[in-house]
């Protein structure tokens, strides 16, 4: 007898409400019940980092979490990124500086690296070498992906967000339909 | 401006980007059951029974397939062969009587989700009776003990390769200096694992499957042969491989499981491998000892070399056959004049994972021994290491160089080449002498500083042929078909870039397709670094054909003389004629049939054309590396890393680099941190990413190239030799030699990867020479 649940999730802005068996990780909810297959699974060990998404701004493994603990939460992956057509400059960024190659890891990078220049604006080499380290890439030796987000943080120097990469206010106006869930009390923290 | 050469962005960056691509476990068909294969426990057991009726039981099991249910499958063949006879070490599809190794499959289960799968699994009953385990591969030939007793020997095979009188060139030498160094075992492990999908269409009597890479046409003919099926009614469909660095795509005994379950039960099938199974059940690599002598005259002139190898191939001889010891033989000599050489490789069978190719196979593992033979000799001769190589180095007037060796079944033939200016530039642009220098200094600190240098030879550009098409349809779309499979490589770039040029269209606007076999039935694949130099060079030729098509049936619709149009913009324009020009698309249009405009051609505007080779092209390269040992913790930080290539032509140097920086964190990772290793009853200690360790952007430094273009192969139209490998290949040798001359202690390290408990222990090893010298020089006081 399947242990199933009624979750409501918001990826992207969009509201889901799903049933979701209970031992079903959030990668597996993201990718086969909701067809966000830009979150890729390299390990499901929570090593490799390529189901890297952000769970209320905040980036998580969604190997190691289930999706009911999704449940009344705000995901963003990576098709999110861009913005009617146009990627954004940390998208850009990754391609200028051929920071990709076979691409399986790149919206694990992608997802890690809009938290960090979240957190920071305008990180060193240093800082940027330490938190990419947390994600496995087999192609590229890192180089190009240290770069590139390196440049977009630069872009952002000066600014107050990362361009295309949404800053927090505007993540809380993205997931209104959350919002107002939360406030009917439907949210469970 | 041309595009072969320029450094423009991707195309397939657009997609990935935004997370639309699609990679085999983005493929679900309706109705789709879950495979899940149950594998071996053990290393070497008889199988004594197989019960499946419980996970049979489960709701939601719709199947259970055991070996003695496909009896009548043959092993799976070899896919590289060699004159070697190796039909008794063939893997079966799934294991009966007796299991090699952890990980082995001996059932699959099929069930409605692959949690469920999972379930089922766990619910398969195997009893076994344990066997003694063969775990090293030179005592098993010299034992081979128990592998004998189901037929198997130790030994599956010996190659011996060679030239001149070696025993004349060591009985003559000034100086003979020997080594025996090992290469750890490690390999690609991608970040996508392995995976297929297959859908059945029993009205048609039709297989359609995604998931295959590298080599679709040839997994298709081992399809067709296995399940008897025509050719015809299997599909292979396109889809992204997460990196395949000579691993992935492979036929391997899930590449039949899939299809023929979907053929058997009328519905989908889909199969996801997951880590744990993919560091046990996909191939592994590299592991080799050396025992590698040299003959040096007086004036330090190589006389001859001698080689013999021990492969630990483990349980089976796979797809690549004995591909990868012939290739450690064939390119032992490198770029050296080496008058007599002979190389022996025994092929032993263990009680592991089974082996195969990975990035540079062969050349990463002789590049290693051959470059450490040459530092060490150089420390006991007293010479500088890099005079060694330059004395020894073939000169620019001895190529093309015919060796009387032959690999992958081509004669070796070194094309063209400058081998010691490419060394010459690769000091200069990288600095050594100033990183020689830092290093002496910070030696004089007392810090464990030093400079390493590998030179290497490299293969590329495999025949026999590629075959490409170009279409240009009446909305004046381009699309480029090939043989190649897409990996990760930038294949499509490239392509789109050789295909720009001869139709004068953008690249940015050509499609290129691959893995499509019911749009080319045929091709040989991407290995061996030959989709750009044989892929490109077939899709050159078709575009050609195809500009020269549109040129032809212009001079009708244009009414000029064929001198005086020119292809230009995608359009056909007269020359003083400003105002008289068909674009491609119009002359697609008028080469469909009843147009007549295009009498005496074929209906549509394009070409298929084949590009055959006979021979390999040979670049070459140097990897230089500046090193720290912990004194401490017996760490290395490589602190400086310069990679030179000569690739003949690059056609688009950006990806070129790439090649270069991700091949070279791969070399790292085999260097110092990655190896499969088992415990004594053969259980693999190396089966998460936790204990597999990959490096990571906190390990890999930063790493310069310099690519050279000049030495164009004379093979091909481009003058392209391959860029895949080279990256990879120097990294052992450069790594070793750096990290022996910060430790001072040439001819040290044995064994790859240098792992810190190495280093520790040969630092405590000369901290007692030191002291016990010590004691001696006051006691004698």
């Amino acid at each position: 007898m399947k242990d199933v649940h009624s979750v409501k999730i918001a990826v992207n802005g969009r509201l889901h409400e799903i049933d979701v068996e209970s031992r079903r990780t959030l990668a597996d909810v993201l990718r086969h019940d909701l067809g966000y297959t830009g979150t890729h699974l390299g390990c499901e060990h929570g090593i490799c980092g390529a189901c890297t998404v952000l769970v209320d701004g905040l980036a998580v493994r969604s190997c190691l979490a289930f999706g009911v603990q999704a449940d009344g939460r705000e995901i963003e992956t990576v098709e999110g990124l861009e913005s009617g057509g146009q990627l954004n400059s940390l998208q850009e960024a990754f391609s200028a500086h051929h920071a990709l190659q076979c691409g399986f890891c790149t919206p694990g990078f992608l997802m890690l690296a809009t938290a960090l220049l979240r957190e920071k604006l305008d990180p060193t080499e240093e800082e940027v070498r330490e938190v990419m380290s947390s994600n496995l890439c087999r192609c590229t030796g890192y180089q190009g992906i240290i770069e590139a987000v390196l440049d977009a943080a630069g872009k952002n120097r000066g600014t107050e967000a990362v361009d295309g990469a949404v800053s927090r206010e505007t993540a809380e106006d993205r997931v209104e339909g959350v919002s107002l869930l939360r406030e009917a009390g439907d949210h469970t923290q | 401006m041309s595009a072969v050469g320029r450094r423009m962005g991707r195309l397939e960056d657009r997609r990935l980007l935004r997370g639309l691509g699609h990679f085999v476990d983005d493929v679900n068909r309706v109705g789709q059951l879950w495979m899940r294969v149950f594998r071996s426990p053990h290393a070497h057991a008889r199988i004594t029974s197989v019960q499946t009726d419980e996970a049979l039981a489960l709701p939601g099991v719709e199947a259970v397939l055991t070996g003695e249910d496909i009896a009548w499958a043959r092993p799976i063949p070899v896919r590289t062969r060699t004159k070697h006879q190796l039909d008794n070490f063939l893997q079966p599809v799934l294991a009966r009587d007796r299991v090699r190794y952890v990980g082995e499959p001996i059932a699959v289960v099929l069930a409605e989700d692959p949690y469920l799968a999972e379930d089922a699994v766990e619910l398969i009953r195997v009893e076994y009776e344990e066997l003694p385990v063969v775990l090293d591969a030179r005592s098993a030939i010299e034992a081979d003990d128990s592998r004998s007793l189901d037929g198997f020997e130790s030994e599956a095979a010996t190659l011996s390769m060679g030239y001149g009188d070696v025993e004349e060139a060591f009985r003559s030498a000034a100086h003979v200096v020997e080594i025996e160094v090992k290469i750890g075992r490690h390999s690609g492990v991608p970040l996508e694992t392995r995976g297929l999908v297959a859908d059945y269409d029993a009205g048609s009597d039709h297989l359609t499957i995604w998931g295959a890479t590298k080599v679709p046409h040839f997994n298709r003919r081992v399809l067709s042969q296995m399940l008897g099926m025509p050719l015809n009614r299997i599909s292979m469909k396109k889809s992204d491989a997460g990196g395949g660095f000579g691993v992935r795509g492979e036929f391997y005994p899930e590449d039949f499981l899939v299809p023929y379950l979907a053929r058997e039960t009328g519905r989908p099938v889909k199969w996801i491998e997951d880590r744990a199974e993919n560091l046990v059940a996909a191939n592994h690599s590299r592991e080799q000892v050396h025992r590698i002598s040299a003959a040096f005259d007086e004036e330090h002139r190589l006389l001859g070399l001698h080689d013999e190898v021990w492969q630990d191939n483990g349980a089976y001889i796979r797809t690549h056959g004995v591909i990868v010891p012939d290739l450690t033989l064939a390119m032992l000599p490198g770029p050296y004049r080496v008058p007599a050489y002979e190389g022996v490789a025994h092929v032993a069978l263990t009680n592991k994972t089974p082996c195969g190719t990975y990035r540079g196979p062969g050349r990463y593992e002789s590049t290693f021994a051959r470059e450490h033979l040459l530092d060490v000799a150089a420390a006991r001769l007293g010479i500088d290491r890099l005079e060694l190589r330059r004395i020894n180095l073939l000169e620019t007037s001895e190529l093309p160089h015919t060796r009387p060796l032959s690999t992958l079944g081509t004669d070796v033939v070194l094309d063209a080449g400058d081998y010691e200016g490419l060394l010459d530039k690769a000091l200069d642009r990288s600095g050594f002498d100033g990183w020689e220098k830092e290093a002496r200094e910070l030696r004089a600190e007392g810090r464990l500083v030093g400079t390493g240098v590998g030179y290497f030879l490299e293969k590329s550009g495999t025949g026999p042929y590629e075959e490409a098409i170009v279409e240009v349809d009446p909305t004046g779309s381009v699309r480029v078909i090939t043989g190649g499979a897409s990996l990760g490589q930038g294949i499509e770039t490239v392509l789109a870039q050789i295909a720009a040029d001869q139709l004068s269209v953008p690249p940015e606007e050509i499609e290129v397709v691959h893995t499509e076999t019911d749009l080319l039935p045929d091709g040989v694949g991407s290995w061996a670094s030959r989709s750009t130099v044989v892929g490109g060079s077939a899709v050159m030729l078709a575009a050609k054909a195809t500009a020269e098509k549109a040129l032809r049936v212009a001079t009708t619709m244009l009414e000029a003389a064929t001198e005086d149009l020119r292809l230009e913009s995608a359009r056909v324009r007269v020359d003083g004629s400003p105002d008289k020009s068909v674009s491609l698309g119009e002359i697609a249009a008028a080469c469909e049939p009843h147009s007549g405009l295009a009498e005496g051609e074929e209906s549509g505007l394009g070409a298929r054309r084949t590009f055959s080779v006979d021979h390999m092209t040979y670049p070459y390269g140097v990897h230089l590396a500046q090193v720290e040992v912990d004194p401490e913790t017996g760490g290395v930080e490589i602190r400086r890393y310069f990679v030179a290539y000569e690739v003949g032509r690059a056609v688009n140097p950006t990806l070129v680099e790439g090649q270069l920086v991700g091949g070279a964190a791969q070399g790292l990772g085999g260097a110092l941190l990655e190896e499969f290793r088992y415990d004594d009853s053969g259980q693999p200690l190396a089966a998460t990413f936790i204990d597999y360790m990959e490096p990571t952007a906190a390990e890999v430094p930063r790493v310069e190239t310099l690519i050279c273009e000049d030495a164009p192969s004379p093979d091909n139209p481009l003058g392209l030799k391959g860029a895949g490998e080279g990256g990879t290949v120097g990294c052992g040798a450069a790594v070793v030699s750096a990290v022996e001359d910060a430790l001072g202690m040439p001819g040290s390290i044995k064994a790859l990867p240098v792992s810190p408990s190495k280093i520790r222990a040969l630092l405590r090893e000369s901290d007692r020479a030191g002291s016990t010298a010590a004691e001696a020089a006051s006691f004698s006081s």
